[in-house]
């Protein structure tokens, strides 16, 4: 009887096509809405990932995120290398401070300090110039997107575009002379400033004189020492606050997740698009059953039993949610290609194709049991009614 | 009590619809014998309870009080699955309205109760084309309901109600929704295909022209059968 029941189905294309139209708009939103979300708070960690391979970050005790600074005295650098089963320990300056552009306007950046000879932390990507170029007096590396926008110089002619900052141009932070050495490419974070990576002591020198300057300690655990050991004994010894990087990407992505809004307003994108897609696909699916009951009627006068009505009913559901996901998926990926190499947030992982997959499959269970409610309290009898 | 040899046999058989105001009694005390491998026909006024009998002869549907037993089996006492599964093997329905699955073909639409029954698909449309082909329209097995005719939809109807064999076929006004010429053509069909030896007709009709294919009519009034008389199908044969 399976392909009775999948030609009641799709043979009524209308009524078919509807049913589809609700799961896919519900897989479609909650897939999409999901990817957007952790897309997005990915991005919150980003400079952690960029920065590389450092086992440990070590902050002040009260640091809740990356963006969080809270400087240290230069003296606790030394402490820190001094801790048993540290390898190596590098300063790392991070802070936002005002560039004065070559048309006069200032555009505030964000300021990556990096040890001055060892460049720990560097950008993941160069697209132009090397690394150690950094080391040239006056050396800056600016991030392509900067470059190209709140960097930009102006257009040489009126009605031109705006001629992306390049290698050779200069710009000055704190009025201090900056010379660019290098294009790099960033992770995006939620800071929207143009980053500019520097050497540790050149950061400092562009930063207004404070006495603490120094954000974070980026520290490798001696070979064959566990990092999480290692963390304990910084802390044990200094009163630092040290972190894996896994835990401080944790830290930081659950301070978004504690103190923003945004995982309630994409709950509740998700739980909308959960909400319409079972109104719709329960509606003409539960409807798609009414208008057939007098075939499931007589069905049953013929003498299909229960678990067999049961199991009608249940493939038609299976088909319209295999295929209701499966678009709403696909076209979820689509947009995601779509928008691959512009600036919006979106991430498909394999844990959200599970989630939207269990609610597809419980809004059709539930669809499916409304349905089989309703076959199942049919009298056979009306068959014969006119 | 009853004889082996009757198909269905129903003594004081009530039934009432709803409750209250609504209450509508349409069976006041039906005794009937229908015998083994005959062609009884039921007519009787609208509203006076030919298609509440055979409903309740065919087991779907539970009459109130008395007895109705089908092949010396009391369908009423039976756990629902059991007399489910009855029905799908002994019991052949052709309905007034036809009821044929509108997506499926003539073939698979006639197969219905050979699948019901376990059968497998292909071996099941193949019966069910060879059924179409006594029933004279088995040029038309790849079509759907919808491209067929109202007589041509009712003999695939019919076909679905004799494709596995059934003991007891049971019509609700099968004509009804044809014209006379039509359904006269019809009624010569059953005669020709479904009268058998083995099997038990039960045909609820207005229609006086076909009263000749029957072997006796009982006729109806307000709930209980007033007159059983003999057909004249006997004597034409
Ligand atoms: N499901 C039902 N609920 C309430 N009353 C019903 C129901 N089915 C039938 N009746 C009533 O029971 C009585 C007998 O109905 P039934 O359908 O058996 O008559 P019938 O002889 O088949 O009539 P017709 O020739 O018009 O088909 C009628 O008064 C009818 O209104
Ligand atoms: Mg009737």
């Amino acid at each position: 009887m399976r392909f009775v029941a999948v030609r009641m189905l799709v043979g009524d294309r209308a009524r078919y096509f509807g049913i589809l139209v609700g799961l896919t708009f519900a897989s479609l939103l909650i897939t999409q809405q999901a990817s957007i979300f952790i897309g997005l708070m990915a991005r919150s960690y980003g400079f952690i990932e960029d920065t590389g391979y450092p086992d440990i970050w070590v902050m002040d005790e009260k640091v809740q995120f990356i963006d969080d600074i809270k400087p240290l005295q230069d003296t606790q650098l030394l402490r820190v290398r001094g801790v048993e089963g540290v390898d190596w320990a590098m300063p790392l300056y991070k802070g936002l401070l005002k560039a004065k552009l070559a048309n006069g306007q200032f555009q505030t950046c964000n300021v990556i300090g990096l040890d001055d000879t060892t460049l720990v932390g560097g950008p993941p990507k160069m697209l132009q110039g090397r690394l150690v170029d950094l080391r040239n007096a006056d050396g800056v590396i600016v991030d392509a997107v900067g470059a190209r926008t709140k960097l930009a110089k102006p257009p040489r002619n009126p009605g031109e575009r705006s001629v992306p900052l390049a290698i050779g141009d200069t710009l000055e932070l704190n009025d201090h002379r900056a010379v660019v050495v290098g294009i790099c490419e960033v992770t995006r974070t939620f800071q929207s400033q143009p980053v500019i990576y520097t050497t540790y002591t050149r950061a400092t020198q562009f930063a207004p004189a404070e006495r603490k300057l120094l954000s974070f300690i980026l520290v490798e655990a001696k070979p064959g020492v566990e990092p999480a050991e290692v963390c304990r004994r910084i802390r044990a010894t200094t009163g630092l606050a040290a972190w894996t990087q896994q835990e401080f990407q944790d830290l930081t992505w659950n301070y978004f997740m504690k103190y923003t809004g945004i995982p309630v307003n994409f709950g509740i994108a998700v739980a909308l698009g959960f909400l319409v897609g079972t109104a719709i696909a329960g509606q003409t699916f539960h409807n798609f059953t009414v208008d057939n009951i007098k075939h499931f009627a007589a069905l049953k006068a013929m003498g299909a039993g229960n678990i067999m009505l049961l199991r009608m009913i249940l493939i038609q559901a299976l088909i319209v949610g295999l295929v209701g996901w499966g678009l709403g998926v696909g076209v979820a990926s689509l947009f995601g290609f779509w928008i691959k190499n512009t600036e919006l947030a979106f991430k498909l992982t394999w844990q959200i194709l599970v989630v939207s997959g269990v609610a597809i499959t419980i809004i059709c269970s539930l669809s499916a049991l409304l349905s089989l409610r309703t076959v199942l309290r049919a009298e056979p009898a009306i068959v014969f009614k006119g | 009590m009853d004889s082996a040899a009757a198909a269905i046999s129903c003594t004081g058989v009530t039934k009432t619809y709803g409750s209250g105001q609504s209450r509508v009694t349409a069976l006041r005390g039906v005794d009937l014998e229908v015998r083994a491998g005959e062609l009884l026909m039921l007519v009787g006024p609208s509203g006076c309870g030919k298609t509440t009998l055979i409903s309740v002869a065919a087991g779907i549907l539970d009459h109130d009080e008395g007895e109705c037993l089908v092949f010396g089996q009391d369908l009423k006492a039976m756990p629902q699955s059991r007399r489910t599964a009855l029905r799908g093997r002994t019991i052949g329905f052709v309905f007034q309205a036809f009821n044929l699955l509108p997506t499926l073909t003539a073939a698979e639409n006639v197969a219905i109760p050979l699948l019901i029954n376990g059968m497998g698909r292909r071996e099941a449309v193949d019966r069910g084309r060879a059924m179409l082909d006594r029933v004279s329209i088995g040029d038309r097995w790849r079509d759907i309901p919808s491209r067929l005719s109202g007589g041509q939809q009712q003999r695939v109807a019919i076909a679905r109600a004799l494709v596995h064999d059934p003991k007891l076929v049971v019509c609700d006004e099968p004509t009804s929704s044809l014209d006379h010429e039509t359904g006269h053509r019809v009624m010569d069909l059953m005669r020709e295909v479904a009268v058998g030896p083995d099997r038990t007709l039960v045909v609820v009709t207005h229609d006086a022209r076909i009263f000749e294919f029957a072997d006796r009519i009982a006729r109806m009034d307000d709930g209980r059968i007033v007159e059983i008389r003999e057909g004249t199908r006997i004597e034409q044969d």
